[in-house]
């Protein structure tokens, strides 16, 4: 009885801080039926190749009614996070032409030196003080920033998209409590708000055009080009996307080297090895732990248990990565890893939109904090966490410094 | 792992290199010596085609990268002219010869020259392969030539036309079969590629072959002569009309080795020419031969660039590991090309097939996954601009699925088509006979090679 409790357990609050007890009991069955009929799926290589499979839908408009999330089908308007393709594949298209090679090769390396900057100023303000709230004070305004350049958002329009963001994530979760039907209104009340902020912002940007990515997909009409609904829903599933992730990047690193304080020492003697630790981090402590809405449009099979159609899978992204089968001792953090095929950021032709421009931010966070904190030190571990088991991270992490 | 082993690499390219670099990062710590008839340090031929004869890669970025602590001895720039496995040496070009406890053979393949040398030889014919070409012939386009030929559709030859057109030129492409890459796709995928061709201005000709190419007089390519009686000005051909494995310094070495590759077993060692497998000459890469379980164990050689890596893989891993230790290469084969703004992948071996069936995505917009089937069973995935999905067929190959596929995707709502893949039957040995049983009581019986029929 205790396994189909699983998804509660994960989900409970209490168990966020370690919740990879859990993911290895997970690990136990190839994919473990939940009371609310949710599949947790959590090995490598079942995770991996469910990824990869052509009959595993995002679109939660292919829920059998009364499943998890069914009712949530026609919320948010069409991110390409949550379609399929053929859908999906013109959006994301669209909005890699915005971002990427072939078409805008430049974009997210042209920004270095802003991120240089901006990591500079942030960790200059915490020069003097003897405790700092990493999150508040650094890993959370840093991305927010960096996003908001990279869309061209007003960076006075920050504390507004604060509040919105806040309310979206709070309603992304794999199970439902008394105050989900709270959360999301409060999700719907956002998403409208910002909404009409960014349509207006898109009808400026249409005007006057920047060199930002909201003023290159408001002007681009190659493939018949995104109308507005697309963009402003895809924009702020960008926005969100673009920080709420990052932002556990950097908290769970920091957290991660002041706990391995060799580690740490060792970075900081050798930065050139950050590259590869930040693989590593998004293997050990991955800023998204549960991708929660994926459903099968017809019977699959995984590793022998028979997910029907139309019900909730849920993969723990995070147990893959720990998953002993694929990694050798995979609960040690070994920040120059060889062969480390990890799945921090998704795989498939969902895998994370933005992941050059994190495993930037996360690499000059990184290096910088460890470069100038005088002697950091957790002052308590673990830290609270946020409550969210999907973006799993700590809400605060204090560090004493000098 | 402290050895007086002498390892030999025959051949220092892709396969060569990774080779000695996976030795070395087993633990092998005795003498190695890469032989290679280049001059260069090994380097990575796919962008050779594309990225260097865009001129956006210069063509020293090619270089393969390499382990620092390699120590092993080169010797660049000289052939290996023969494998004498009575005395255990390779003889070089230079009369010098190395000698070796186990040998690795990584010769690859070189380009098809054009038959005819007094045209070949003429300024403006151009084959790619190695480094040199792609320099020369990226010269040759930037300095903006008024016509380009292209003779075979292959993907080399279809990667280079596509540069022509990205670069601007005006280019014909001549193809002896009915589609660009028939010969590796069979003709309803290729038909596909035909449209990619003319849709980006490429003036294809199909079904067509160059008769003879002539020259000014003064050693200047100036037309071409087709075998439909027309006639071409060009400046520039580049023939592309396959390869040519280089096993002709193995004549003699007593190893199954002809102009098909040289046969090995799964763990990469090579086959005499009797049928028994050698414990001490090793083969890996374009020349080898090997046997895949999904491919009814036929001895299949591959070009492909994933191949050499996983063949020099096991070599190295079977050179230093005896019996139960020893490993088999059985990767699912896979390569990929990027020509006219599409990116080609492909799963599993296309050519072992004989139905096909678009399984996702849209032929109309060249965003799609074929799959291929050999008497019910998926054996293939090829993928245009969908390459995302290719792992989930390499494990319905892997598991021996039936084809066609019965099963729903998100991105497909018409019913299945299967249709006949338009390839040759792989059941059919494409060359003759090449060797003959000599002998007749049975400790005298043996193999020998005979020249196949010109």
């Amino acid at each position: 009885m205790s396994r189909a409790q699983l998804l509660e357990r994960i989900t409970d609050q209490s168990n966020r801080a370690n919740p990879y007890p859990l993911y290895e009991e997970l690990r136990e069955t190839p994919a473990a039926l939940q009371d609310n009929g949710s599949y947790l799926v959590g090995r490598y290589y079942d995770v991996a190749a469910l990824l990869h499979d052509p009959r595993i839908s995002s679109d939660l408009h292919n829920r059998r009614a009364g499943m998890p999330g069914a009712d949530r089908a026609d919320n948010g308007g069409p991110a390409f996070i949550r379609l399929d393709p053929p859908e999906h594949d013109r959006l994301r298209r669209l909005t890699t032409r915005q971002f990427g090679p072939p078409h805008m090769p430049g974009r997210v390396d042209s920004m270095r030196g802003e991120l240089a900057d901006l990591v500079s100023t942030l960790v200059d303000n915490l020069e003097g003080k003897d405790r700092i709230d990493l999150v508040d004070d650094f890993a959370y305004p840093f991305p927010v920033s960096v996003i908001c350049r990279l869309l061209g958002v007003p960076r006075e329009e920050e504390p507004r998209f604060h509040v919105w963001a806040d309310a979206l994530v709070a309603s992304i979760e794999p199970t439902r409590d008394s105050d989900s039907d709270a959360k999301m209104k409060a999700a719907q009340q956002a998403q409208m708000e910002m909404g009409m902020f960014m349509a207006g912002l898109i009808e400026e940007r249409r005007k006057n055009p920047g060199d930002d990515m909201l003023s290159g997909l408001a002007a681009d009409h190659h493939d018949g080009g995104l109308d507005t609904l697309e963009l402003v829903t895809n924009s702020i599933m960008l926005f969100i996307a673009g920080h709420e992730t990052t932002v556990n990047l950097i908290t769970n690193g920091m957290l991660t080297l002041l706990r391995n304080p060799d580690e740490l020492d060792r970075l900081k003697r050798h930065p050139e090895l950050m590259p590869l630790a930040v693989e590593e981090l998004l293997r050990f402590e991955p800023p998204v732990h549960l991708v929660p809405q994926r459903t099968p449009i017809v019977d699959v099979e995984v590793g022998g248990v028979t997910v029907p159609k139309g019900s909730p899978i849920v993969l723990a992204l995070a147990s893959a990565n720990r998953d002993p089968e694929r990694f050798t001792a995979p609960d040690r953090f070994v920040p120059d890893r060889a062969d480390n095929q990890h799945l921090g950021l998704g795989s498939g032709i969902h895998s994370c939109f933005g992941a050059p421009l994190a495993r930037l931010e996360g690499q000059m966070a990184l290096n910088e904090l460890i470069r100038r904190l005088p002697n950091p030190r957790l002052v308590e571990d673990p830290p609270p966490y946020r409550p969210n088991p999907v973006l799993r991270g700590p809400r605060h992490l204090m560090v004493d410094c000098g | 792992m402290s050895s007086d082993m002498r390892v030999v690499i025959v051949g220092a390219s892709l396969a060569g290199l990774r080779a000695a670099d996976e030795l070395r990062r087993l633990g092998f710590d005795g003498p190695l010596t890469i032989v290679g008839d280049e001059p260069y340090e090994p380097y990575d031929r796919p962008p050779l085609s594309k990225a260097v004869l865009l001129g956006i890669m210069p063509p020293e970025h090619a270089t393969l990268p390499a382990r620092t602590d390699l120590d092993a001895k080169w010797r660049l720039g000289v052939p290996a002219t023969a494998l004498d496995l009575e005395d255990n040496r390779v003889v070089l070009g230079d009369g010098d010869s190395v000698p070796f406890d186990k040998v690795l053979l990584t010769t690859g393949v070189r380009a098809r020259p054009w038959p005819k040398p007094e045209e070949s030889d003429l300024d403006g014919v151009f084959t790619v392969r190695t480094l040199d070409d792609s320099r020369r012939l990226d010269e040759r386009l930037s300095a903006g030539p008024g016509h380009v030929l292209v003779i075979g559709a292959g993907f080399t030859g279809s990667e280079i036309a596509s540069v022509c057109r990205e670069r601007g030129l005006s280019v014909t492409v001549t193809e002896r079969g009915p589609a660009p890459l028939v010969g590796a796709l069979g003709g309803v995928v290729a038909a596909v590629a035909a449209d990619m061709q003319r849709d980006h201005g490429v003036d294809l000709r199909c079904g067509i072959t160059v008769a003879r190419l002539e020259g000014d007089g003064q050693g200047r390519l100036r037309r071409a002569h087709l075998s439909d009686g027309t006639a071409l000005d060009v400046d520039v051909a580049v023939v592309a009309q396959g390869s040519i494995r280089n096993t002709e310094w193995l004549a003699g070495s007593g190893l199954a080795a002809g102009p098909r590759g040289v046969a090995c077993d799964a763990g990469c060692r090579a086959f005499d020419l009797n049928g028994l497998v050698t414990d001490n000459v090793f083969v890996a890469g374009d020349i080898a031969r090997q046997p895949h379980p999904l491919y009814d164990y036929q001895l299949i050689a591959l070009e492909h660039w994933g191949n050499a890596i996983g063949q020099a893989e096991v070599a190295a891993h079977n050179m230093i590991h005896e019996g139960l230790h020893r490993r088999p290469h059985l990767d699912i084969p896979a390569f990929w090309s990027s020509q006219f703004e599409v990116n080609i992948k492909s799963v599993g071996i296309p050519t072992y097939s004989d139905q096909v069936v678009v399984s996702q995505g849209s032929v109309e917009e060249r965003r799609f996954v074929a799959a291929y089937g050999f008497r019910g069973r998926l054996t293939a995935a090829v993928a245009f601009n969908h390459g995302r999905w290719l792992d989930f067929y390499r494990g319905l190959i892997e598991s021996a699925a039936a084809f066609p596929p019965d099963f729903a995707v998100m991105d497909r709502t018409d019913p299945w088509e299967v249709r006949s893949s338009e390839l040759p039957d792989p059941a059919i040995l494409s060359h003759g006979p090449t060797v003959s049983v000599t002998g007749h009581l049975p400790t005298e019986r043996h193999v020998e090679f005979v020249s196949a029929p010109k």
